[in-house]
């Protein structure tokens, strides 16, 4: 039996996005495919599947990225499904911690990542709503509210991006004493 | 040979390679050596052979047609590059030795 569940995660809170994943699998709901908002989950047995989400350098059709995920098949990682640049991978539960990362390293050049993916949207919404905000006090003052649209998602964008970097700064400082 | 502290990982991961291997057969024999402390993810393996086989420490074997599974081998280079990395472990262990003895007396 197949169960559709239509939610939404920001890219900057990916780890909930596991952790509820890892609750559904947990309560006998693995999983299986993803598009837009809509996450697909068929049963398995309870706590059978944990999840990890990983954004990518490309998209997951990109032969670098294929070579990656054949790389973790081989390691018994399963690609679920992809969204974008983004993959979500599964493992058998098999009492062990699954993590993509052991080193400190490669968790901040993937945190870095997702923020050099949310920095240039936050920045064209910041100059979309500026550029609107000029053109319409000249010419259509009414729509004035317009521009505000575009700082509010700018806005939330810089949150996000604000977390993320808080999440890095913790891990180098961490890195200046250990690996 | 420039003196570099090397990852644990890339440690293992070149002490591993005496002997063709592949990514799977490297984390498991990484976990093996260390008495089951080192786990090496996936992710970070994938990171580590990929700039291991640019500085041409390790190379890969070519593979046979029906094999999707790359195997690695250590280069003369990641020899040296191992051993230099051992010659310094030894310089740390043996000064911790040394002065952490004195400490309890």
């Amino acid at each position: 039996m197949r169960k559709v569940i239509r939610k939404w995660f920001w890219a900057w809170n990916f780890e909930k996005e596991e952790e509820w994943l890892n609750e559904m699998s947990a309560k006998g709901l693995a999983l299986v495919d993803y598009t837009f908002c809509r996450y697909v989950f068929e049963e398995c047995e309870p706590g059978e599947y944990v999840y990890k989400m990983q954004l990518l350098e490309n998209l997951p059709s990109h032969p670098e990225s294929e070579q990656y995920i054949r790389f973790m098949e081989d390691a018994g990682i399963e690609e679920v499904a992809s969204y974008m640049r983004w993959v979500c991978f599964r493992k058998k539960n098999d009492g062990t911690p699954f993590e993509l990362f052991s080193d400190m390293e490669s968790r901040i050049k993937h945190l870095r990542m997702i923020n050099a993916l949310l920095l240039p949207l936050c920045v064209m919404n910041m100059g979309i709503g500026l550029t609107n905000l000029v053109n319409l006090m000249q010419n259509a003052p009414s729509m004035g509210w317009l521009p505000m649209l575009n700082f509010a998602v700018a806005a939330l964008l810089g949150v996000g991006i604000y977390k993320i970097q808080k999440k890095i700064n913790v891990l180098k400082k961490e890195q200046t004493i250990r690996e | 040979m420039e003196s570099i502290a090397l990852t644990e990982a890339v440690y293992y991961i070149l002490l591993s390679l005496g002997e063709p291997m592949h990514g799977y057969g490297i984390m498991q024999n990484a976990e093996k050596l260390s008495g089951g402390r080192v786990r090496l993810a996936a992710g970070t393996l994938y990171g580590a052979i990929n700039t291991l086989l640019e500085k041409g420490w390790i190379t890969a074997l070519p593979s046979e047609a029906d094999s999707r599974k790359k195997e690695y081998i250590i280069t003369s280079l990641g020899k040296k590059a191992v051993a230099a990395e051992t010659e310094r472990l030894k310089e740390l262990v043996a000064n911790g030795e040394k002065i952490m003895g004195g400490w309890d007396k």
